[in-house]
């Protein structure tokens, strides 16, 4: 079974935001790039698959610039087989635009399961692997923290509000992966050394014209900066005034 | 033109991020021209008319036994027509576990963008603008819609469901809508842990956090009788949660969830950079931590220095004597 890991190029979570000079964009000045943390599980889960099964082919697909081959060789490393890149340098482009150049790079490839991270920790969409899914005509679920593969059968687990839902999804289809799902490996050395001589293709895509218009980039407001209520238990008699009778939370 | 709102349920029951997207839709309705209509998805429509209490002037209804679970393909192929049928402006979802994933399908069906989890929108000469966070909070970005619909969901507990009319009746009716439940489809055969127990991170009114400063899981106990006391929910920091301490669904900051209550408490956490991120939009951020130069106290609205094994004991005391 052929497998596709769909993965993101972020900034790294220790990043402080800086807003570049457009007012529209994060300032890439001094900005570490990483995989997308949830992608790390679905990479993880991807090889856990194939293993299980013993025989198959997981490819990497990233949309992005020129550096995220960097990523894409990550993900070779650790163990994906091949990778495509998908050449684009548009900043910050759409959901529905990054799903349309994904689905028409995965479609022919007939995979058996589509995975991508539940969000990428940039934009916090949250969007494109539901909206793959949806342009490949394929069963779908999104942030699973549980899975199990029985013949063509899946039997996942997916976080909601307070619990989890158990929902069975019939192969070919797209998940979303969560943390927790599993403990992603490490690439070795030696994966490392391979990852160099495994194939990376980059294809020129176009992306057409935006579904979303970013009119601005900002930093939150800036809060109130607080006080010092006390030392120890005895400032609880004033923590809780406070919080009674100035912030009237209690 | 309309605005068309998604009435999420689970189990039959009207969520309440419906009824915040029904008061929004319905603040809405001024600038951008109404009326407000909704479209509701599940196995009956009984009980619907009393949206009309919540904004709703007209209910949609696609209703099919498999609906009686979230099924995204099939809530899809429904909300889709119902957005066919009425031509709106807009279309608002809850930004709830369905609503984040109905919602991108709906947009891809559709062709169109979606703004996800936003928590402003503002409609001043009739262009909508959705300001919504990204890295967690640490930044905001603002985005305009150059296709029609505009779609949108709206982060939980942001936005004010309207005043409550009284008595007031929604007209329902049955939705046309094409879907074939035969065909491979991902089937919620159960729930664990949903019933009765207490609200997500996300839908919390108040929050107690633990970190790395409680040395153990087994000090957590603390953390849960604080959050007993003041009927909140327990979080964590992501540092005990890659320790095993806590299971990651309590996770608060950027790979975990990102929270606004009215009170969050953080107990014993140092506050990095990605957890600040996660919970800074809190109205009331209260640290407890024994470092006075922790970063915490940055964002701490109040803060108390000291051991949390004599502070929070003593917190939990004076919180029981209020009541």
């Amino acid at each position: 079974m052929l497998q596709v890991v769909c993965i993101k190029q972020v900034p790294d979570t220790e990043t402080r935001v800086k807003v570049a000079a457009d007012g529209k964009s994060l300032d890439p000045a001094g900005v570490t790039l990483i995989l997308n943390p949830y992608d790390e599980f679905a990479v993880e889960q991807a090889l856990r698959v194939k293993e299980q099964l013993g025989a198959g082919e997981v490819v990497a697909v990233s949309l992005g610039g020129a550096g995220v081959q960097t990523t894409l060789r990550t993900a070779l490393a650790t163990g994906a087989d091949r990778a495509i890149h998908l050449r684009c340098d548009t900043t910050a482009p759409d959901a529905l635009a990054v799903a349309k150049a994904l689905a028409e790079a995965i479609r022919p490839l007939e995979p058996g399961i589509v995975w991508l991270g539940k969000q990428a920790v940039d934009d916090d969409g949250a969007q494109v692997g539901p909206m793959l899914a949806t342009l490949l005509d394929r069963p779908c679920v999104s942030v699973v923290a549980k899975f199990e593969l029985s013949g063509q059968t899946a039997k996942v687990e997916r976080e909601i509000e307070g619990g989890r839902e158990v929902v069975e999804v019939p192969l070919p289809a797209v998940f979303t992966t969560d943390k927790g799902l599993n403990d992603p490996r490490y690439a070795s050395l030696k994966g490392i050394m391979a990852a160099k001589k495994k194939p990376l293709e980059e294809r020129v895509v176009d992306l057409g014209p935006a579904h979303l218009e970013r009119v601005a980039f900002e930093l939150p407001p800036a809060r109130k900066s607080g006080r010092i209520v006390g030392e120890g238990a005895g400032a609880i008699p004033e923590l809780v005034r406070v919080l009674r009778e100035e912030a009237k939370v209690l | 033109m309309s605005i068309l709102v998604f009435i999420e349920q689970r189990d039959g029951k009207v969520r309440s991020v419906a009824r915040e997207a029904l008061g929004e839709a319905k603040r809405l309705a001024s600038s951008l021209g109404g009326p407000v209509t909704a479209v509701f998805c599940g196995a009956s429509a009984d009980g619907l008319a009393s949206l009309g209490e919540a904004g709703a002037e007209k209910v949609l209804a696609a209703t099919h036994e498999a609906f009686a679970r979230y099924d995204g393909a099939g809530y899809a192929a429904a909300v889709a027509a119902a957005v066919k049928a009425t031509s709106p402006k807009l279309v608002l979802f809850g930004a709830s576990s369905i609503g984040k994933d109905l919602a991108p399908r709906v947009a891809a069906k559709l062709g169109v963008g979606l703004a996800a989890d936003c928590t402003t929108l503002e409609a001043g000469g009739g262009k909508l603008v959705a300001r919504r966070p990204v890295m967690a909070g640490k930044a905001f970005e603002r985005v305009a819609f150059p296709m029609a619909p505009a779609m949108v969901t709206l982060r939980p507990k942001v936005f004010a469901p309207a005043a409550p009319e009284a008595g007031k009746a929604a007209s329902v009716e049955a939705l046309a809508f094409e879907w074939d439940a035969s065909k491979p489809r991902a089937v919620v055969t159960g729930t664990t842990g949903a019933s009765g127990g207490k609200p997500d991170l996300t839908e919390s009114e108040i929050i107690v956090s633990g970190g790395r400063g409680l040395k153990g899981p087994e000090n957590f106990a603390l953390v849960e009788q604080l959050a007993e006391v003041l009927g909140a929910t327990v979080g964590a920091s992501r540092a005990v949660v890659d320790a095993g301490w806590r299971p990651h669904g309590d996770q608060v900051g950027q790979t975990g969830k990102t929270v606004s209550p009215k009170l969050y408490v953080a107990v014993g956490i140092s506050g990095a950079v990605q957890h600040l991120a996660g919970m800074s939009s809190s109205r009331c951020i209260v640290a407890i931590n024994k470092d006075p130069d922790a970063p915490i106290f940055k964002v701490a609205d109040y803060g108390v220095v000291g051991d949390l094994f004599e502070v929070v004991p003593a917190l939990v005391d004076a919180i029981k004597k209020l009541h």
